[in-house]
């Protein structure tokens, strides 16, 4: 485990610039008003151009207004932004070095024209290129365009038109922080109440970039940060979705075997299947299939035919894969399932985060159907437990469900670059004696098959949903089923021998056993470490390997009086952990807002339970 | 590789068949061996994906690579084998319902891409596994266990669909006519691009008869147009019968009525990139048309698996990052020195 420190969601610093003319001032402060209604502290920094006057469209003439808010005493506007949104090139470089590493960029796009960026002295068409940073996340929006074609029933001037970019701009941050605009439309209503046709436009260009975010399904960013007692070497920020997809490319290097990504788009986990059909370079084969199903079966086609095979998906599209996810188990298929969950049930909160897909990915399925499921908990360690699916995969002949979640594949943090030689090898189960194979014979102690693929001169084979015997042939039999199916569990089961032990961070005994998994470790790390500078009696597990469970699970729990499992749903993981480790009395901290866990509230469950 | 020597023995499994005795399969399974046994390809190159049904039992018999995957998906599962590895010969077998009703989704977009899949499409008409109910392309009003009273709605023509969805080549053979079965496989298997071959079969159990009028040996040669690329399209006992494009549609003469000749008789061009004409060939039903039969379309167009190779390859001869190690380090990155012991921090709570 390591250090992280969060920056939670309702803390961001938010940035808006632009031309002094483009009203920046008076967006930033419209939303600082309509943040602080919510409750939120704020702190507002305006930043004027030191000349009012100064050439449009220069760095000179740029205007900026900085807000931060957060649910603490916020002291300072925030040193850096997290999100900037910038109305020309110009405000770009006035404000890139007023950015965190990897901050949201929001730009207008149609100001990217040849003239203004030689007014801003960019000196080629790509100015983030220029500036160093190819690795922001760049929503580009055709602001000025939207905003005119929202106005074309008006019959408004040119001039006046583009004065209401700022408030699409508005409106479209106000989406992605969950800002209601009745307050602005009120403010909207009371300053032109004389000029009833500026009130309208404002007002309808205000919510054309509200439902523009919603349509685009622009999520909000989350941040993670690490304090500064870090570990020498060279690093890079990186979000999960970008780790995942590395960490499958690494695995495939490492295996030996070609990559092959089937996969439908979905939010909040497009962004893997965008970052590995970047890299043709590394010899990735992506396929974008018609459906979730598509995107599945198509995989266990690569997997069958000797790639290393993934799909990727986020909880809709996980119910869909069920049935082939079921073929996988019974065909003993090495695949890897990622799952990005997000709010549900169907289609739920798309753009939010949550962990409520954690029994589908256990049970889900029809029949007696076992997968390993992995969980990664930061957006950079999806890159470590990405790879270990795979080698589990490959090595154990097993589907392997890896659950990342929104907050993890949007998120990003600094991370330090590990080499190739770092990582452990991964030895897929090829077959290697034609004479002696059978599709269903197994290693005597990992119980996984031998993996043999089309092209591979003496091992024809077939294999298929059916239940078999270990030549392939379709079995009947009772007892035949009944061993098979102890045999796929078992084979899961086995996979422990490749989990570390769960670490304690904290005490090795104690009072209170934080409990958690996945995405929340950031906010769970943050609590445990707050409430033992106050000297509690608290300490923290946080699991990565749900099935099977780390082999010193009960022994660990042991040690403590009283548990608490906080997950983002009404209790999955403790129901789980009831049946699997059972004697244990866990109690629980559940929130299922589409929102990561707060310090603030996990320390109230927690001191309750101290008190109690 | 020509000079392997393999028979229909050699594509043979060891497994018993189970197909109702007299079922279509066993005549359609023994035109696929035998076109792949004169493909001079080694066995081992074949790999055969089903998806559920009757006929998809086929790869257990079958002594290459085999996959019995699930209802539907078996284009999708093949999709995935081919671009895994362009290398492969590979098949899909599959029924009117897998493929256009369960799988129907599938089924278009694999021909709209053109994967280089030989897709064996057995056409009963009827749902055989699950004992009889009407499937996407029984006849409106057919009488079934799920129909009782008829069906209310029209059939799927699978060569309007496989047209419909941008298909490169099409083909319709019966399972009684071996020698027509094989010269299609064969022309399917030497097409680059998804080819699909729909087998006219009959269901001896649940719709035994429902192409009998099409095969009835005493009118069958009035009823059947056999149709190849660059010949006349003659059909009759006494061959004389014909097709001619008359006022937008096709029109069946007779040599020597009407001052017809020979020369006024259509030349099927089976390569023609219009669909036009092949269309209204497919759609050709009894009585008033001859059933055709044979290759109706074989075009060429840009292969999915061989347009993804080599954009693979493209890409690659310029390519700046060649390993997993460079792509880490490329971008913005920053270095951290001197810190403590440089070990970094262990979990550590205070």
């Amino acid at each position: 485990m390591k250090e992280t420190k969060v920056i939670e969601l309702e803390e961001v610093a938010i940035r808006f610039s632009g031309d002094s003319g483009d009203g920046m001032q008076l967006t930033g402060t419209l939303f600082s008003d309509a943040t602080a209604l919510l409750g939120n502290d704020i702190s507002t920094f305006p930043d004027y151009p030191s000349e009012i006057r100064a050439p449009q469209g220069t760095v000179g003439g740029v205007s900026g207004f900085q807000v931060q808010f957060g649910h603490k005493q916020i002291n300072t506007p925030g040193d850096y932004a997290h999100v900037l949104v910038a109305m020309n090139p110009a405000a770009i470089k006035a404000n890139a070095r007023f950015m965190m590493p990897g901050a949201t960029i929001i730009y207008d796009s149609d100001s990217f024209t040849e003239k203004n960026l030689t007014k801003a002295n960019f000196k080629t068409d790509d100015p983030f290129t220029e500036l160093g940073l190819e690795d922001y996340f760049k929503i580009a929006v055709p602001i000025t365009t939207l905003t005119q074609e929202g106005l074309k029933e008006f019959g408004l001037d040119n001039k006046s038109v583009l004065r209401s970019k700022n408030m699409f701009a508005l409106g479209l941050v106000c989406w992605m922080f969950n800002r209601p605009l009745e307050f602005v439309d009120e403010f909207i209503r009371s300053k032109f109440k004389k000029k009833p046709v500026v009130v309208e436009s404002n007002i309808k260009v205000l919510h054309d970039g509200y439902n523009y975010g919603m349509n685009m399904q622009h999520m909000t960013p989350t941040y993670l940060v690490h304090p500064a007692e870090i570990e020498n070497g060279t690093y890079r920020n990186i979000n999960g979705n970008h780790a995942t997809a590395w960490g499958l490319l690494a695995a495939a290097e490492r295996s030996g075997l070609e990559l092959f990504l089937g996969s439908y788009p979905i939010t909040p986990a497009t962004d893997i299947l965008s970052a590995l059909s970047e890299r043709k370079d590394l010899g990735v084969k992506t396929f974008q299939a018609e459906d979730e199903i598509a995107g599945i079966a198509s995989a266990i086609g690569a997997a069958f035919a000797g790639d290393l095979a993934v799909t990727t998906t986020s909880g809709p599209g996980l119910a869909l894969k069920s049935e082939a996810i079921g073929l996988a188990v019974m065909a003993e298929l090495p695949l890897v399932i990622v799952n990005v969950q997000r709010g549900g049930p169907s289609t739920g909160l798309p753009t939010k985060t949550e962990q409520s897909d954690l029994l589908q990915a256990l049970y889900g399925r029809n029949g007696e159907s076992p997968v390993v499921v992995l969980a990664a908990s930061t957006p950079s360690d999806c890159f470590y437990y990405a790879y270990m699916a795979s080698k589990i995969a490959l090595e154990r002949m097993v589907p392997v469900i890896l659950l990342t979640d929104g907050f993890l594949g949007n998120g990003s943090e600094p991370w330090r670059i590990p080499s190739m030689a770092e990582l452990p090898a991964i030895t897929p189960r090829v077959a290697k004696d034609a004479e002696t194979f059978k599709p269903y014979s197994r290693d005597k102690d990992t119980l996984a098959r031998d993996w043999a693929f089309p092209g591979m001169k003496g091992f024809e084979h077939r294999i298929g949903g059916l239940e078999k015997n270990i030549t392939g042939t379709v079995s009947h039999d009772p007892e035949n089923h009944q061993v098979n199916t102890e045999i796929r569990e078992e084979k899961v089961q086995r996979v422990v021998d490749l989990v570390p032990d769960l670490e304690v961070c904290g005490d090795e005994e104690g009072e209170i056993l934080v409990v958690g998994w996945g995405g929340t470790y950031g906010h769970l790390i943050s609590t445990v470490r707050q409430l033992r500078l106050e000297g509690k009696d608290v300490s923290l597990a946080h699991f990565n390997y749900i099935k099977p469970l780390p082999k010193n699970t009960k022994d660990v729990f042991s040690r403590f009086k009283k548990i608490i499992v906080c997950e983002l749903n009404l209790g999955q993981f403790a129901g789980y952990l009831r049946d699997k480790m059972p004697g244990f009395n866990y109690f629980q901290a559940n929130k299922v807002k589409g929102l990561p866990f707060t310090v603030s509230e996990l320390k109230e469950s927690i001191n309750k339970l101290l008190e109690d | 590789m020509t000079d392997l020597k393999y028979t229909i023995k050699d594509f043979k499994s060891d497994n018993e068949i189970r197909w109702c005795a007299g079922c279509g399969d066993f005549a359609i399974i023994n035109a696929v061996q035998r076109t792949m046994a004169g493909m001079g390809i080694p066995r081992e190159k074949f790999a055969v994906i089903s998806g559920i049904g009757c006929s998809s039992r086929f790869p257990y018999y079958m002594s290459t690579y085999g996959f019995h995957t699930i209802h539907g998906r078996a284009t999708a599962v093949a999709s995935g084998v081919k671009a895994a590895n362009p290398e492969l010969n590979v098949w899909v077998i599959t029924g009117d319902g897998d493929s256009m009703a369960i799988g129907g989704n599938h089924f278009i977009h694999m021909i709209r891409r053109n994967f280089d899949l030989n897709v064996v499409v057995f056409n009963n008409r009827i749902y055989g596994l699950t004992k009889g109910q009407y499937s996407p392309t029984s006849d409106r009003g057919f009488v079934s266990k799920t129909s009782p009273f008829g069906t209310v709605e029209d059939p799927f023509i699978p060569g309007q669909l496989v047209l419909g969805a941008r298909g490169t080549f099409f083909a319709r053979s019966i399972d009684g006519n071996l020698k027509l079965s094989q010269s299609v496989l064969e022309g399917a298997a030497q097409h680059k691009g998804t080819s699909v071959v729909e087998v006219l079969q009959n269901c001896v159990i649940f719709n035994n008869g429902i192409h009998a009028a099409i095969t009835d040996p005493n009118y069958r040669a009035d009823r059947q147009l056999v149709l190849e690329h660059g010949k006349p399209m003659l059909f009759g006992e006494e061959n004389d019968k014909g097709l001619i494009f008359d006022k937008g549609k096709l029109k069946v003469v007779k040599i020597g009525e009407n001052g017809v000749t020979e020369s006024d008789i259509l030349v099927h061009d089976a390569y023609e990139e219009d669909p036009t004409l092949h269309l209204a060939l497919i759609n050709m039903k009894l009585p008033d048309f001859p059933v055709a039969f044979g290759i109706i379309r074989s075009v060429t167009a840009p292969v999915y698996d061989a347009e993804m190779e080599a954009q693979i390859k493209q890409v690659q001869q310029t390519r700046r990052i060649k390993n997993v190690d460079e792509l880490l380090r490329s971008g913005n990155t920053w270095e951290v020195t001197g810190n403590g012991n440089g070990k970094g921090s262990s979990p550590k709570c205070p």
